[in-house]
């Protein structure tokens, strides 16, 4: 009601407004009775605001803007376009009235609210005003919207508040000054004495809002404080309030990494703090300062670590977290502080509170070893499929991780990590399949005494239809599949993995993991087809080479001579594993390394695995049927990955399905007399399958020659000024993909070659080297190119053999003498050989550090407080800045009056430290006029030098004097100038 | 530092924010939003610290605390200074009072934390200063106590890096 009168008496008398305009509390009760629902209410309200706020009544335009304020903080309503309006009602000289208009500016403005501009002298007259409610709200305001000009403009205001007597105020301008600093840098300069003067002062609340504001500026970049650490280490020592010594402990535990000398010297009060006290808060920050910084003093550490117990034994929630988390802090150096809390820890991995089982599972990981590794990931799995799905899926996280971590650093049976990822992936909850496809793979192509068993698991998650409906599953069913293309020598039973790989439950899948499963589907038919044909070969001629057959493969003489007998029996057997076979020798030429392989299969095959015959003549028929039968209907795909795939099967199934046919009708006949193209491309294609996939680095495209002909620097010479800070990714993925990156590993002249090979390589180094003198900008930065574990050949490097046609004959050369060079994997190892690749290269890239403000500010600092040469530094990096504090120099001449002309004299000396070449004589003059000057400030700094308490004061005395000695000779190296510490604390 | 105070009903309505830093107010709702969605989703009697990295960037935590039980832990002690500086102020402070007391409570809270600093934890220096300013303001403006409690269901936290 009292709306719709408002609005009606709009242009009505300013007393009318007054009388019958809604008040906050008007519109809060009317928002809670909702009539009309709360956005129509609001959007109502808002459109009265916007006229009332127009008023010319002050009443009536402070009442408006006040509800405006609690629309946009309560019920988020954009408020910025009244932003004109809180500047007028901010101008009010009335208290009520600068209250709202003060508080919706610090509520609403931000840095780019066009009116900033207008408030500046405003601020100014307040921060001035005997008030000092009215000067408190100024620096709340500054506080929260500062921007560098207010900070700049306004920064001789700060100055004067920082030593005003009346606490409420001086409180308060202390914690401005922290906005301030990061805004406008060169205000250090003037306020940063003052600042450190408060330190001494013994108003509980002013030694509070000092403290916090240091402890903030030692956490951006502690160093600059550490010739404060004097007058820190005296409140540790004498402060009673729990607040101001967190705080102090927090300054501690960055100060101390940084000087030894000083946690030497603190560490004692600290523990005596840690004894005394009976505030948790206080006792736990003791705690964690001793756990993150003092973590060499072992004295200390046990105290600490009695002390994590009981909290880890308290009833109290927070206080079990805090415990937790201070063992995780201190895991890594102490684990011992861990192991003998073992039992609480498992104990709690079932709490009901999610930070406590969290925090306990990150520190049942950190005394995950090689040894226990096994035990822990059991008891976790099983745990896990209990628990609630997000933390089931923390569970499998961390062990992935903890499992996987440096290359499965801690791994050595890892036939049962295999299965565990197997187990894994079953688990109804697990959401982990792309970490866990990433492993598998990882792993197939790293660890090649695993791929038996990989392939077993993979053979598993693929027969199971019920997996296929689980999206989670999808990843690792795309690696399962892969895997099972990949590594099918070691298939027991190939069909079976072809049936799964067709069966009708893959239209479940999304495209990109059919195109996989078709693509391993490929693999399985030429393995198939392949196995075939040599079986057939070999039935013409098993029987000569049986004859002379070592005594030491009676097995496989048995065999096959069982299969001879099926042979004759109409029934063609055979074993289908490429080691079986002896007149295979260009297929076993062809992966020279798989050696190792063979052997294993060589075991396998010998077991009751092939016991049937499987390749058989129908069985052949009906796999390329199945093939053609479940795969005709994606010809029609319009994924293109699915249709390409789909069309090389199916066109090879075309091409070579007449010529089997007729040549299995003729069952028996000799294979090999007719030089049958089928059989050609079949082994061509095999052996472009049985090509071995390796980790590929993600640095490998560096070792990538340029092809003769292609002129990169032509076109590409201008884009130097755009690469020129272009970084390479830190990914660690590993390429599955290309067959001819082989063949440039093979070239490389890093590391893989041994000596003997010198003088080809040379060649192709000269050549490198000449064309990185050349194209130096195109090539990553170099790499600490190692391979751990090196008798593992590098990626694809047979390749050559398959496809001898290369361009150069220097690249046959170095490949045919680095496979020569090349030994067997050593079996008798426990653990088995884990490719590595220049692991340290993805590590070593480290982002930039921006030249921030922060820069600035602890630039600042360190010239006030020690007196080096940073200004040059920091001028040279800001220019802009010096003519900034000219102009607030200048601003603040014209401001200043009697009171203020201590500030004078001190911006004048910062415009003097800038000059650049100043002469001694005269900077000593500026310099002991600045030490008079302090010796008058008031009784503060005097007390401090009477008390001979080698505190600040004094120090800062001394650095003074050092700058003007320093300052005589030669312009000092920044970096090298470390803050220097009074004898006290040494 | 801390980035934002709030105080929010059960239901997830904010009865006060403030952001230390500028946040726009859609943000600010979306905040709120997923604070209240955290501390919904916890149990009672659990610990009072979520990581709130994925709500406020890293190394954020929130610090929240149903009104009810007491811990003495250095942020909790913060909210407990200002529950007890609103109990002190609205003699058995409810959320009406908050509903209602729009600028005082913002008086009281601005004592205790300025520009996302801790300034005061002295529940009766912030009583005496919101005293001052209030009767300074009560020349135009007299706030009117709602007398109808019940107890402040809700939560209060803070989030701070």
């Amino acid at each position: 009601m009292a709306g719709g009168v408002s609005s009606s008496s709009y242009y009505s008398s300013s007393i009318m407004e007054t009388l019958f305009q809604r008040t906050l509390e008007d519109l809060i009760k009317g928002l809670r009775l909702q009539l009309i629902g709360e956005s129509a209410f609001v959007s109502k309200a808002i459109e009265e605001i916007r006229r009332e706020v127009k008023s010319t009544d002050p009443h009536t335009k402070s009442t408006a803007l006040q509800k405006l304020s609690y629309l946009a903080s309560l019920h988020f309503h954009d408020m910025s376009w009244a932003a004109f309006h809180v500047v007028e009602v901010m101008s009010s000289s009335r208290f009520s009235h600068k209250r709202i208009g003060y508080h919706a500016a610090s509520l609403s403005f931000h840095d780019d609210t066009p009116v900033l501009l207008l408030i500046t002298n405003q601020l100014r007259k307040d921060l001035a005003s005997t008030n000092e409610f009215e000067v408190s709200l100024a620096l709340e305001c500054l506080s929260r919207i500062s921007t560098p000009d207010l900070a700049r403009d306004l920064t001789p205001e700060i100055f004067t508040l920082l030593s005003t007597t009346k606490i409420f105020v001086r409180k308060k301008a202390i914690s401005v000054v922290l906005r301030v600093f990061a805004k406008y840098p060169d205000a250090v300069r003037v306020c940063f004495k003052r600042l450190v003067e408060n330190l001494d002062n013994s108003d509980p609340q002013i030694l509070a809002a000092v403290v916090g504001v240091f402890c903030e500026l030692a956490s951006q970049d502690p160093g600059s404080y550490l010739p404060l650490a004097p007058e820190f280490y005296r409140i540790l020592v004498d402060s009673k309030n729990n607040w101001v010594l967190i705080k102090v402990l927090k300054i501690f535990a960055k100060l101390a990494p940084l000087e030894p000398r000083l946690a030497k010297r603190v560490v004692e009060p600290i523990c005596d703090h840690m004894r005394r006290t009976g505030a948790k808060s206080l006792m736990f920050e003791c705690i964690r300062t001793v756990v993150s910084s003092f973590s060499e003093y072992e004295s200390a550490v046990k105290l600490a670590v009695v002390k994590i117990r009981e909290l880890l034994v308290d009833d109290d929630p927070n206080l079990k977290y805090l415990g937790l988390q201070a063992l995780s802090v201190i895991a890594p150096k102490h684990l011992w502080a861990v192991l003998e809390n073992k039992e609480v820890v498992i104990k709690w991995l079932s709490d009901e509170d999610p930070n406590i089982k969290l925090e306990c599972l990150r520190l049942v990981m950190a005394m995950v070893s090689e040894s226990n590794v096994v035990e822990i990931s059991r008891v976790l799995v099983t745990y896990s499929l209990k628990s609630d799905p997000g933390f089931c899926n923390e569970i499998l996280g961390s062990i992935l991780c903890t499992c996987s971590r440096n290359a499965y650093e801690i791994i050595v049976d890892f036939d049962w990590y295999v299965s565990l990822l197997g187990e894994m992936s079953r688990i109804p909850h697990c959401q982990k399949g792309d970490e866990i496809e990433n492993q598998l793979i990882d792993m197939g192509m790293r660890v090649k005494d695993v791929r038996p068993e990989l392939l077993q698991v993979a053979r598993g998650l693929l027969i199971d239809p019920a997996l296929l409906g689980n999206p989670f599953l999808h990843r690792i069913l795309a690696a399962a599949a892969w895997v099972s293309g990949e590594y099918i020598e070691f298939s027991r039973n190939p069909f079976e993995l072809m049936e799964a790989l067709l069966q009708p439950r893959t239209s479940l899948l999304p495209l990109s993991v059919r195109a996989v499963y078709i693509h391993s589907a490929f693999k399985v038919l030429i393995f198939c087809l392949h196995s075939y044909i040599l079986q057939s070969e070999s039935m013409t001629s098993s029987f000569p080479d049986n004859l002379v057959l070592g005594v030491s493969e009676l097995v496989l003489k048995r065999n096959m001579l069982e299969g001879s007998d099926l042979t004759t029996c109409e029934a063609p057997s055979a074993h289908c594993s490429e080691g079986f076979n002896p007149s295979n020798q260009s297929y076993e030429d062809l992966s020279i390394e798989n050696g190792g392989d063979r052997t294993i299969n060589h075991g396998q095959t010998s077991t009751p695995a092939f016991s049937e015959n499987i390749f058989t003549y129908d069985s052949i028929i009906n796999l390329i049927n199945q093939v053609e039968l479940a795969l005709g209907p994606f010809t029609g795909s319009h994924d293109a990955e699915v249709f390409e795939r789909t069309r090389h099967i199916l066109c090879f199934i075309e091409l070579i399905k007449g010529e089997i046919t007729e040549c299995l009708v003729q069952k028996g006949k000799t294979l090999e007399s007719e030089e049958m193209k089928a059989s050609k491309i079949i082994k061509l294609i095999s052996d472009a399958f049985s090509e071995e996939l390796g980790p590929v680095s993600v640095s490998a495209q560096q070792r990538v020659p340029i092809p003769e002909g292609l002129l990169l620097k032509e076109n590409l010479d201008d884009l130097e000024t755009i690469c020129a800070d272009f970084q390479v990714p830190a990914s660690n993925l590993f390429s599955l993909g290309s067959p001819y990156y082989g063949e440039e590993v093979g070239v490389s002249p890093f590391g893989l070659q041994n000596k003997e090979e010198s003088e080809p390589s040379n060649e192709a180094t000269s050549l490198l080297t000449e064309h990185r003198k050349l194209h130096g900008l195109y090539y990553l930065a170099p790499e600490k190119n190692e391979i751990v574990g090196n008798d593992y050949p590098p990626a694809n490097e047979p390749k050559l053999q398959v496809n001898p046609k290369n361009d150069t004959e220097d690249l046959v050369k170095l490949t045919v003498q680095s496979l020569a060079t090349n030994k067997k994997p050593n079996h008798a190892k426990t653990r088995p050989v884990v490719v590595k690749l220049d692991e340290g290269d993805l590590v070593t890239i480290t982002a930039k550090r921006p030249e921030t403000k922060d820069d600035l500010v602890s630039g600042a600092v360190r010239e006030v407080l020690v007196g080096s040469d940073t200004r040059t530094a920091t001028s040279q990096r800001n220019p802009s800045d010096k003519s900034s504090s000219k102009r607030s120099k200048r601003k603040g001449k014209e401001k200043l009056n009697v009171d203020c002309s201590e500030l004078k004299e001190n911006l004048g000396d910062s415009e003097k430290l800038k000059h650049e070449n100043p002469s001694s004589r005269k900077n000593k003059h500026s310099i002991n006029g600045k030490e008079r000057r302090h010796k008058s400030t008031g009784k503060i700094g005097e007390e401090g030098e009477e008390n001979g308490q080698k505190g600040k004061q004094k120090s800062s005395h001394r650095h003074a004097r050092h700058k003007a000695s320093h300052r005589a000779d030669a312009p000092l190296n920044v970096v090298s100038q470390t803050p220097v510490i009074p004898d006290f604390l040494l | 530092m801390i980035r934002a105070v709030m105080v929010m009903n059960t239901q997830g309505k904010p009865r006060l924010a403030k952001f230390y830093d500028s946040v726009p107010v859609d943000k600010q709702q979306e905040l709120i939003r997923s604070v209240f969605g955290v501390l919904c989703s916890r149990a009672e009697n659990v610990s009072n610290f979520v990581e709130a990295d994925s709500i406020f960037g890293p190394d954020s935590r929130l610090v929240y605390k149903h009104y009810a039980t007491l811990y003495f832990l250095a942020m909790l002690d913060l909210i407990q200074v200002l529950v007890e500086t609103l109990d002190k102020c609205f003699k058995n402070v409810c959320e009406l009072d908050l509903v209602f007391n729009y600028s005082k409570i913002h008086t009281i809270l601005d004592e205790i934390f300025f520009g996302g600093q801790v300034l005061e934890t002295s529940s009766t220096e912030v009583m005496k200063a919101v005293e001052e300013i209030s009767k300074l303001e009560s020349a135009s403006n007299s706030i009117t106590l709602s007398q109808v409690c019940f107890w402040l269901a809700g939560s209060i936290a803070c989030v701070f890096r």
